[in-house]
Order: structure tokens, then C-alpha cells, then sequence
């Protein structure tokens, strides 16, 4: 141990020996509250990460489709339908409406409110479970399939990538909403559930710009 | 060693305790379970410099097939294969991982952290890493390596030209390194956002740092191109889609603008890390601060955003219009003003410094020659008309290797002299270094150098041989010398480092007496990395803090406590206990690796191989034990900072 103190006792003691002999000017850390919520904590900044690297996933794919179009006469290909508009518009209804439990299950994880957290953690699940049923809807009535060409290839890609979002999403959220009930719960806790509510933000932003791209680009562009 | 009457004042801290609690189990399981950033980056550093041999001994076979015409030691699929998994390995599973091996063991130090950020996600990404090593080199060994280029081109890499799973390894190797890299890059930014010691404001941040955050940040926005890419092409020759197929309304060239998206960027990540790192030395060797830090640090951050501007000027051979062309051109002679002012505020730093001559600095001295040289004729090949006269041929491969080596392997290994005492607590010898540096410097320049002039005489790339009167024969023999003379200066430092371990002279905690907060701790330092955490008051720390700079107590010694502090001026703003060493990152390893292998061969082995990953993943997240809160609320808008408690002070025991 003496080898390993020696680096900060002879620093130390050099500071000691300048002053009084019995002390040494120190920050006392111990009143700081054991964690975090929000921007404050570690969590938060390592969610921002993945969306960062996920977000570049998809500004990339998108980049691509619009790559492809441009080198290529007839956008979708002769005889190919757009998507269907149904399913892909009712979900994102969906989605956006889930904005809401999301909300409230952020605040009361904000507030530390266990029975909150519980019922809006489960409506949450609900409209995930409903959205990737819906997501089923919606690959069957891309009216193309990925083998099919290029368009039909970055179509599935562009909605392969954010059903594995909306699928890992729910699945971390049915872990969560688990261990919400059967413990042991922590505060910290509270901040995954207010992570994940981010996380399931940004799951529901990319939808935007991906629905616009899979459903209208096709149309109006 | 301590003199009574400089005793510490009595604090919480308990050192044995404190020992305890951050100590790893013994043996194997230790070994598999760690999440201590130092043991972590040690197997890191050690892996990668095994790659960088394995490289290392296939450039010299390739050297030996060139070193006369008509050489028929190798023929030319074997050729292939070893051109390939040689670049592949040297860009992806060296380069970038030693740079991020250094980051992960000195970044925690240098702020002043008891460990790394997301550590568990740290000792994940390194069993990743050592996937992605046996998936490049057992299919390598089984005839099934890769071999059509480093970069992968479409159509070549379509199962049309390619029909064996050469192609799909590399796709999956690329998988493997680069997740890893990812959850380290986040790991290493985070640590230097949230975890810096108190008092090192942004503007204090060390430049090595910078250096770490800058190369983050840029695999963060650069790697999911090339994951984006190589999916693509997997799924272009396993479930028959049509991303790069012309006949179906596919691009090659979108191969290449997702390559290069990230394979331009690739070289700033993996060299910025090489000039943060002489940014070091040069201070510490000079014995002042670095002359122009903000103009430094803003260098590495400018670097960082044009490195994202030049994609194209790999591209020039392939019929762009010509105003991109322009653009391109004029972004990749930009490039080169932030490298200069990096060179002039070196160069200042040194003239009005007192130099200390070592051997980390003799291979920064090496470093300046070959960099500059690399920096050069890149500026010439950023110029389109004298691009295409040089396209593929030797002239790229002496430049490239100019600006690699030259801005990495130099750095790296005046990097690994220079902190080899901190690591190991021994020192290495003095003569042998220098001896290492002499043989790699002239064995180097003999090797790449008449490359530039074979690649103006016209020799190709890639090629397995050519004719006795090309002309090209006198220099290749040349090279086959230099390789000699850099095999030689490889095995000096082995020779070095081996007898530092078994018989080195002890290290002191600073003998370079060196400026940043590494040098606090002890040589190696304890697994705690500080006994009471510092406070900082300038750039450099162990040169600038006051007398009485006060150090932080209060941490916990009984848990894993680490103090989080605020981004821009780090006052300290909470603790968070750390995670205790798991087996979980190894099993979470194993689960995704036996989803990226699967996938080689059927794209339902990502819907199988979901099931273990998603349990290990919940194995991992599943708390072990109630925290120090229990359920307990904290206070949270308790966001009071203690200030510097007033001379005298001392917590009664």
C-alpha cells in the first residue's frame, strides 16, 4: 500500500509542509445526492450517443433512397404501386398518440412516483406492442418486396431499420416495466424509465422523416 | 515512506477498504469479469499490437513476392488475400482499436476519474473487438480471407464476382470492430463530459484529451456509414436484394460514397489521436506549456469537421462532374491548414522551451519527417489532373503509408516509451529505444519512399509481380531491405519491453515530470486510480495547481462512488455508484457474435439469435443488489456545491 499512497501522500505532504502540519484544504463530495436525473446524470449523455450514431444511421439510409431515385428514370418502377397509404398513416398516429403515456410516465419518473410509473410504463407497452402489429400491416402493403430492385431494396431497408428501433424499444420497455413491479426498485430506476421515455422520443421523431420519404416521395416528389 | 508529520488529514477514505472494493476476484475469473478500464485497455493494447505483427508479417511476405520480377513464391489469389486482409487488419482491427486502447487507459486518468464511464459496455466492446480479430484471421488461415481490397469495392464484392464467403467475412468483420468502436467512442465522450476532475473547465481539458474526444465524435458520425454499407452488401448477396446491382436499378458508386463517407474520416480518426499525442510529448519534453492551445485544440476540432468534406477525392477516377470535383479538391487542400498551424505551434513550443532529449521524443522527431512528407504529396494528390496521372498506382501506397505510419505508428510508439513506466511501473532502456527508433526511421524511408518514384514510374497497386524489364526492379529489391530494418526496430522494442518487465529499473510515479493528472497516481496506478481524487488549476495540473489546491474527500470507500461534475466548468454535481465487475459483457459478447457469424450464412439467424441476446442483455441490465438508496428518494433539486473547505480543516475521524 505504501508504494500506491506514496504518489498522492508525497504530493499532499509537500502541500502540507507549506501550511499548518495538520491539514490540507479539501472538497468534501459526500453531501452530493447519489445520482441524477436528466443531462445530469450518464445515462442521459449516453442515450444521446446512440441517437447520435442511430440518427446518422438513418440520415445515411435516407441519403441513399434519394441516391437511388436519382439514378434511375421511373421512381417507383414501371408497374409498381406506392405504398399503400392506410397502415403507414394509422401508424403514425399511433405513434405520435403514444407521445403521450410516454410523457407521463416520464414525469412520473421524474417525481419518483412509483404507481404512476407502473400504469404509464404498461399503456406504454400497450401501444408499442399495437404499433409493431401494425408494422406487420404495413410490409404487406408495400407493394413491393426487397428482391424485387434497388426501390424496393432501400424501402425495406429504410423500414427494417426502424421496426429493429420500435422492436428493441418494446423490448426494453417490457424489461422495465418488469422490474418496475418486482424490484428491487431503486431511484435510480426512475432515471431509466426517464431515459427510455427519450429514447422511445427519438423512435417516434426518425418515424417522421421516414414516413415521409417511404409514403410520399414516391407521390409528390 | 510517509514522515508522521506530514500525515494526511483524517478523511473518510479508508485506503484498505477502498482497495477492496474496487479490486477485481482473483485468477481467471477476475480476468473475464473486470470492468476496470486499465486491465480492460491493457488487453486492448496488447491484442492490437499482436495485429499490427500479424500485419506486419504479411507486408513482408508481400514485400518478399516484389522483391524480384517473375517471383513465383506466391501466385496471385494468395496474392490477393494477403493485400487485403493486410489493409483490412492494419485500418480496422489496429489503427483504430491501439488509438482507442490508449484513450481508454489514460482518458480516465488524465481527468482525474476513478474509471471510465459505461465500463461494462467498455469490457463488451473489447470481446467484440477479439471477435472481430478471429473473424479477419481464422478465415484468413482457412484460404478464406478476404481479397478483394480493403475498401470492398461493388460489383467485385457481389456474389456474382465473388462467389465465396470472402466476401460476407469481411462484411462481418467490419460489424464486429465497428460496434466496438462505437461503445467506446460514446464511452471515452462521455467520461470527458461528466466525469472530469473538479476545476478542469473545457479550457483546461488536456490535449491528448481533445484528441480522444475529437476521434469520438467522428466515429460516432463516420462509423454507421460503413456498418450502413457493409449491411447492404450482405444483404445484397445472402437475401438477394439490389442495393448495388445495376441491372436492377442498383449503384456501385453508392458503395463508395458510403465507404468513403467513412473511410476519409477514418484517416483523421486515426491519426488526430497521433498528433494529440505529440501534442504531449512535445509539452511535456519541452518543459512548458503548449505554445497556442487554443489554436491546437481548435486545429483537432476543425480537422475533425473537414475530414468530413473530402470523401470524393477518393472518387476522382470515377467520372464525377466536374464542379464537385472542384469543391473536392479545394476541401482537401483546406485540410491541410489546421495540420499546419498544429506543426507551427510545435515547432514554438520546442524553440522556446528547454528541450529534454528522451526516446518518447526521438520517435516525435520521427514523427515530424514522415507526417510532413505524408502531408505533402497528399496536398499534391488533393489536385485532380495529377490524381488521376497516380491513381492506384505505388505513388497512393507511399502516401498513404506516410500519412498512417507516420501519423500513428510514430506517435504510438514515442506514446508507448512515454507511458510504459506509468503502465508497468518500470522503465524502458534509454539505448535500446533509441536504437528501435534508428532502425524503424531508416528501415521506413528505405521501405516506402521509392514508392512515390515507382508509383511516377507507373507501377501499379495490387499487382503480384511484373516483368524483369519494367525497371522496377532495383528499387523493390531496396525495399525488401528497409523491411529488414523495420523488422528489426519492431524486435528491438520487444527485446526493450520484455526486459523492462522482467529486470527494468523501478518507475517513479512522475519521471518525466510531466504536467497531467496520469502522473498523480502511482506507477501502475492502484485500481481506484486515486486515493483522494485532485482538484485541478490549469492545464497542466502537476505544474500549475497551488500549494494548497484543495483534493476532493467524501467519496464512498465502501462502494464503487465516483464523482459526476457539470460539462462546461466541472463543479461537482452528484456521486453514482459504479457497476461491480460481471460476467455479463462476456456473455453478451458471445450472444451477439453468434448473431454476426450466423448471419454469414442465413439472414433467420438474426431472428434466432435475438433470443440469447436479448437474455443476456437482461442478465446484464437486472439489478444485482438494492443501491445505497434503497427506495428512498434523493434529494433532487439538491444541487449545492461544497465549496473548498477553508484552511485548516479535516473531517474528525
Amino acid at each position: 500500500m505504501t508504494s500506491r499512497q506514496s504518489a498522492v501522500g508525497s504530493r499532499q505532504s509537500a502541500v502540507v509542509s507549506r501550511q499548518s502540519q495538520s491539514s490540507v484544504r479539501t472538497l468534501d463530495v459526500s453531501m452530493l445526492a447519489p445520482g441524477g436525473f436528466g443531462h445530469r446524470s450518464l445515462m442521459w449523455w449516453g442515450t444521446l450517443g446512440l441517437v447520435l450514431i442511430e440518427g446518422t444511421m438513418f440520415a445515411l439510409a435516407i441519403g441513399a433512397y434519394f441516391y437511388l431515385r436519382s439514378r434511375n428514370t421511373y421512381w417507383p418502377p414501371q408497374n409498381i404501386a406506392p405504398p399503400d397509404l392506410t397502415w403507414g398513416t394509422l401508424n403514425l398516429l399511433v405513434l405520435l398518440a403514444s407521445a403521450v403515456p410516454n410523457e407521463l410516465a416520464k414525469k412520473a419518473a421524474e417525481h419518483v412516483d412509483l404507481r404512476a410509473v407502473r400504469v404509464w410504463l404498461v399503456v406504454c407497452l400497450v401501444f408499442g406492442l399495437a404499433f409493431n402489429l401494425v408494422r406487420v400491416f404495413e410490409f404487406l402493403h408495400l407493394n413491393v418486396t426487397f428482391s424485387n430492385d434497388a426501390y424496393g431494396s432501400i424501402v425495406w431497408l429504410l423500414l427494417g431499420l426502424h421496426t429493429v428501433h420500435i422492436a428493441t424499444d418494446v423490448a426494453d420497455t417490457g424489461v422495465l416495466t418488469a422490474l418496475m413491479f418486482i424490484g428491487p426498485v431503486e431511484e435510480k430506476r426512475f432515471v431509466d424509465v426517464q431515459e427510455n421515455a427519450v429514447y422511445w422520443y427519438f423512435v417516434v421523431f426518425t418515424w417522421l422523416p421516414i414516413y415521409g420519404v417511404i409514403y410520399w416521395a414516391p407521390r409528390i416528389i | 515512506m510517509r514522515d508522521p508529520d506530514h500525515e494526511l488529514p483524517p478523511v473518510r477514505e479508508d485506503p484498505e477498504q477502498l482497495e477492496q472494493t474496487w479490486a477485481d476476484p482473483p485468477g481467471l475469473v477476475g480476468w473475464i469479469t473486470t470492468v476496470d478500464h486499465k486491465r480492460i485497455a491493457t488487453r486492448y493494447l496488447v491484442t492490437a499490437f499482436a495485429m499490427f505483427l500479424l500485419g506486419g508479417v504479411l507486408a513482408s511476405l508481400m514485400r518478399l513476392q516484389l522483391s524480384r520480377p517473375e517471383n513465383t513464391l506466391f501466385g496471385p489469389d494468395f496474392y490477393n488475400q494477403l493485400f487485403t486482409t493486410h489493409g483490412t487488419n492494419m485500418m480496422f482491427l489496429f489503427a483504430v482499436p491501439v488509438t482507442q486502447a490508449l484513450g481508454i487507459y489514460l482518458v480516465p486518468l488524465m481527468v482525474g476519474s476513478r474509471n471510465i464511464a459505461f465500463p461494462r459496455m467498455v469490457a463488451y466492446s473489447y470481446w467484440l473487438y477479439l471477435g472481430g480479430c478471429l473473424m479477419l484471421w481464422i478465415p484468413f488461415l482457412l484460404n478464406t480471407g478476404p481479397d478483394m481490397g480493403w475498401f470492398s469495392y461493388t460489383p467485385l464484392a457481389e456474389l456474382l464476382y465473388t462467389p465465396t464467403k470472402r466476401a460476407d467475412v469481411w462484411a462481418q468483420m467490419i460489424t464486429f470492430t465497428e460496434v466496438a468502436g462505437l461503445a467506446v467512442a460514446v464511452a471515452i465522450v462521455v467520461t470527458v463530459l461528466k466525469l472530469r476532475a473538479p476545476g478542469m473547465s473545457l479550457n483546461r481539458i488536456p490535449i491528448f484529451v481533445w484528441g480522444m474526444v475529437v476521434q469520438s465524435f467522428m466515429i460516432i458520425f463516420a462509423m454507421p456509414a460503413v456498418m450502413l454499407a457493409s449491411t447492404c452488401l450482405i444483404l445484397d448477396r445472402l437475401a438477394n436484394t439490389h442495393f448495388f446491382d445495376v441491372d436492377r436499378g442498383g449503384d456501385a458508386l453508392l458503395w463508395q460514397h458510403l465507404f468513403w463517407f467513412f473511410g476519409h474520416p477514418e484517416v483523421y480518426i486515426i491519426f488526430i489521436p497521433g498528433t494529440a499525442m505529440v501534442s504531449t510529448i512535445v509539452t511535456t519534453f519541452s518543459r512548458r506549456h503548449i505554445f497556442g492551445y487554443l489554436a491546437v485544440v481548435m486545429s483537432l476540432v476543425s480537422t475533425g469537421f473537414i475530414g468530413f468534406g473530402l470523401w470524393v477525392h477518393h472518387m476522382f477516377a470515377t467520372g464525377l462532374p466536374k464542379l464537385g470535383e472542384s469543391f473536392f479538391t479545394a476541401a482537401s487542400m483546406v485540410v491541410a491548414i489546421p495540420t499546419g498551424i498544429q506543426f507551427f505551434c510545435w515547432i514554438a513550443t520546442l524553440w522556446s522551451g528547454r528541450v529534454k532529449i528522451s526516446t518518447p521524443f526521438v520517435w516525435i522527431l520521427g514523427f515530424f519527417w514522415v507526417f510532413l512528407i505524408g502531408g505533402l504529396t497528399g496536398v499534391m494528390l488533393a489536385s485532380v489532373p495529377l490524381d488521376l496521372q497516380v491513381h492506384d498506382t505505388y505513388f497512393v501506397v507511399a502516401h498513404l503509408h506516410y500519412v498512417l505510419i507516420g501519423g500513428t505508428v510514430f506517435p504510438l510508439f514515442g506514446s508507448f516509451y512515454y507511458w510504459w513506466p506509468k503502465f508497468t511501473g518500470r522503465m524502458m532502456n534509454a539505448a535500446l529505444g533509441v536504437a528501435s527508433f534508428l532502425c524503424f526511421f531508416v528501415g521506413f524511408n528505405l521501405t516506402f519512399f521509392p514508392m512515390h518514384l515507382l508509383g511516377l514510374h507507373g507501377m501499379p497497386r495490387r499487382v503480384y509481380t511484373y516483368p524483369p524489364d519494367a525497371g522496377w526492379t532495383t528499387m523493390n529489391g531496396l525495399e525488401l531491405v528497409g523491411v529488414a530494418f523495420m523488422t528489426l526496430g519492431v524486435i528491438l522494442f520487444i527485446v526493450d519491453a520484455w526486459s523492462s518487465l522482467r529486470a527494468g529499473v523501478a518507475a517513479s510515479d512522475d519521471p518525466w515530470q510531466a504536467g497531467t493528472l496520469e502522473w498523480a497516481t502511482s506507477s501502475p496506478p492502484p485500481a481506484y486510480n486515486f486515493l483522494h481524487p485532485l482538484t485541478v488549476a490549469g492545464r497542466e495540473p502537476l505544474w500549475d495547481n497551488p500549494p494548497d489546491q484543495p483534493i476532493v474527500v467524501g467519496l464512498r470507500s465502501d462502494v464503487r462512488d465516483v464523482l459526476v461534475t457539470h460539462v462546461m466548468d466541472a463543479e461537482p454535481d452528484h456521486r453514482v455508484e459504479f457497476p461491480e465487475p460481471t460476467k455479463w459483457p462476456l456473455l453478451t459478447a458471445l450472444s451477439t457474435s453468434a448473431l454476426f457469424v450466423g448471419s454469414i450464412f442465413t439472414a433467420w439467424a438474426v431472428v434466432y439469435c435475438a433470443v440469447p441476446l436479448f437474455v443476456s442483455m437482461t442478465g446484464w441490465f437486472w439489478p444485482k443488489h438494492p443501491g445505497e438508496t434503497g427506495t428512498q428518494a434523493w434529494p433532487i433539486a439538491h444541487r449545492t456545491l461544497p465549496m473548498p473547505s477553508e484552511p485548516p480543516s479535516g473531517r474528525a475521524a
